[in-house]
């Protein structure tokens, strides 16, 4: 049989007999990654109980799961004297953060965008994102003491640049094809940037601020930990030069939690951004 | 509330095109040129062509790769300043993008994050002619004409390559350009969804009533679509022939079949042979070994 006619190409397919039905999958197959980890947690966590109930532990230099979280219940509801330092700390980090966000994020589009201000400032960008940030610690002391500022200008220096490296190279690699299709329906340069490069670059924004989020809680533990006397990082320092195994472990719950805690913010706002994307299985 | 239907606003856009006898397209002595980086002397890309498109007509450039097709379509779009000669549409020089003309690209170049209704608005938007309300009338109008109803909320990941190039095509014809160019739209199709496309390329033109310039390397689609076939030449790009397709409209598909449209791809399939194999890009084949 030959086609002669655009109708017969379009002419509906014959009825055919029972469709098959769609095949189901079990509650676990639909989450195997999430159960098989958690079970991995849970198994690792119980054995690491049994050894430190068993007395294999020496509290001196190691804590276990049990003695951990009592430490962490006095601390944050007991007696409270985690409470202020890790206020002291989320304050450090909160003003910090923010800062790097807020000029990170226009600066790197900005540099990704114009190509003059890119080649001056590129040397320092360079040397400074090489540099671990944490050899500045001393010299911020000396300029801004021991107390919230120093600790706030060392994370906004730590999340500051994994967020303008990223702006930057979300802007430099918008797809030309995109700019050129927009170029041939007369858009200016405010449209493009606009209706291209803005939403283009928005995934690396969210990149760039988990990187950054990463940075910053390294920055605010070392900042304390080398100069003050408050915060979660000196906390940690005390309880280690003290044997205070307990509370050391305690201080890296809260630290973790929160790590996760804000990840899982900006995972939210990525998926709200990215629902155009095909569903990743 | 006026009901009025896709066809009345492809209708509308028809009838205010005008029906002066000027020529839509004039390109006199146009020349073109890239430097490679590397080589000693520029690379002459287009050379002396000089070709006009009616208003109303469908009109296809073919050639070998290399013999300056898309060139011209981006010269004619304004994406590419040309170095001589005089590109026109309706008496006005072509100097940059403007909003007489509207390019559906090969590739579809839809934004991702915009769903289809929002990709159609998208030309329009950035042509600031039409208001809100017109902008969205003439969306749907258009999504209607390329068949396209019913996926207005789909984002592109979710479309096949033909439902891409539908929206394409559609956010070119929303912006009721003068002329719409159309660079090789349907070569990454598979072949099946290709010749699918051209026939409703043919039924949308007839509803639109477009003068359309089409870029491609297929003969058998430049032969069923156009009213002429411009053959371009390589080595320098130059326009080589001409040639009126006679076929009647509205076309099936079926006409590929006949002698007429066989003897006609034949006489320009050889003259592509004689421009590739002179540009080194193939041996010469004996003449009746061709298909």
């Amino acid at each position: 049989m030959t086609v002669t006619s655009f109708d017969e190409i379009a002419a509906p397919a014959p009825k055919t007999g029972a469709l098959p039905e769609r095949p189901t999958k079990s509650y676990y197959q639909r989450n195997d990654g999430f159960i098989v980890g958690t079970v991995s947690a849970i198994v690792a966590i119980v054995f690491w109980e049994i050894m430190w109930q068993a007395g294999f532990i020496d509290p001196l230099f190691f804590s276990g799961p049990s003695a951990t979280l009592a430490r962490l219940y006095r601390g944050l509801w007991t007696t409270g004297d985690m409470i202020p330092h890790i206020i002291f700390s989320a304050q450090n980090f909160a003003v910090g953060f923010t800062c790097a966000a807020i000029v990170a994020i226009p600066l790197g589009i900005a540099l990704g965008w114009y190509r003059t201000p890119r080649m001056i400032l590129d040397p320092f960008i360079t040397v400074l994102y090489s540099t671990p940030r944490i050899v500045f610690v001393p010299l911020f002391v000396m300029w801004f003491g021991l107390g919230f500022l120093s600790k706030m200008v060392i994370v906004f220096l730590s999340a500051f640049f994994p967020i303008l490296l990223n702006v930057m190279a979300g802007v430099r690699t918008t797809d030309d094809q995109l700019l050129g299709a927009a170029k041939s329906f007369c858009a200016t340069q405010g449209d493009l940037f606009r209706t291209i490069v803005l939403p283009a670059t928005v995934p690396f924004i969210i990149v760039g601020l988990r990187q950054g989020l990463a940075h910053g809680l390294i920055g605010v533990v070392v900042g304390e930990f080398f100069a003050g006397s408050k915060g979660i990082g000196y906390l940690i320092g005390q309880a280690g030069t003290t044997f205070a195994t307990d509370l050391l472990f305690a201080c890296v719950i809260v630290i973790a939690v929160a790590g996760l805690g804000i990840s899982a913010i900006l995972q939210r706002v990525e998926q709200h951004f990215q629902s155009w994307r095909p569903a990743q299985s | 509330m006026s009901v009025t239907t896709a066809t009345d606003t492809a209708a509308a856009d028809r009838a205010a095109a005008g029906t002066s006898s000027q020529a839509r397209l004039t390109a006199r002595h146009v020349s073109k040129a890239f430097w490679v980086e590397g080589e000693q002397d520029p690379t002459i890309a287009l050379q002396n062509v000089s070709l006009t498109i009616d208003e109303g007509e469908f009109v296809c450039i073919v050639g070998p790769s290399g013999c300056g097709k898309t060139t011209f379509l981006n010269l004619v779009a304004g994406l590419l300043p040309y170095d001589e000669g005089s590109i026109e549409i309706s008496g006005k020089r072509v100097n940059g993008p403007g909003r007489d003309r509207a390019v559906v690209f090969q590739q579809s170049r839809l934004l991702p994050w915009r769903t289809t209704f929002d990709n159609v608005l998208y030309g329009m938007q950035l042509h600031r002619r039409f208001s809100e309300a017109e902008m969205q009338k003439r969306a749907q109008d258009y999504i209607d004409l390329v068949g396209l109803h019913g996926s207005e909320r789909r984002h592109p990941a979710q479309l096949s390559g033909g439902m891409q190039q539908r929206v394409n095509l559609a956010r070119a014809l929303a912006t009721d350009p003068e002329i719409l160019l159309m660079d090789e739209p349907f070569a990454a199709l598979d072949a099946q969804t290709r010749e699918f496309m051209q026939a409703e390329l043919l039924r949308i033109w007839q509803e639109a009533g477009k003068t359309v310039m089409f870029v491609t390397h297929q003969i058998d689609e430049a032969i069923f679509l156009a009213d002429r076939v411009f053959v371009f030449g390589t080595r320098p790009g130059r326009l080589r022939a001409e040639f009126e397709v006679p076929f009647e409209r509205p076309r099936r598909l079926s006409i590929k079949r006949s002698p007429e449209f066989l003897a006609l791809t034949d006489q320009i399939w050889s003259l592509i042979e004689e421009e590739a194999s002179r540009a080194g890009f193939m041996q010469p084949a004996p003449a009746e070994s061709r298909s």
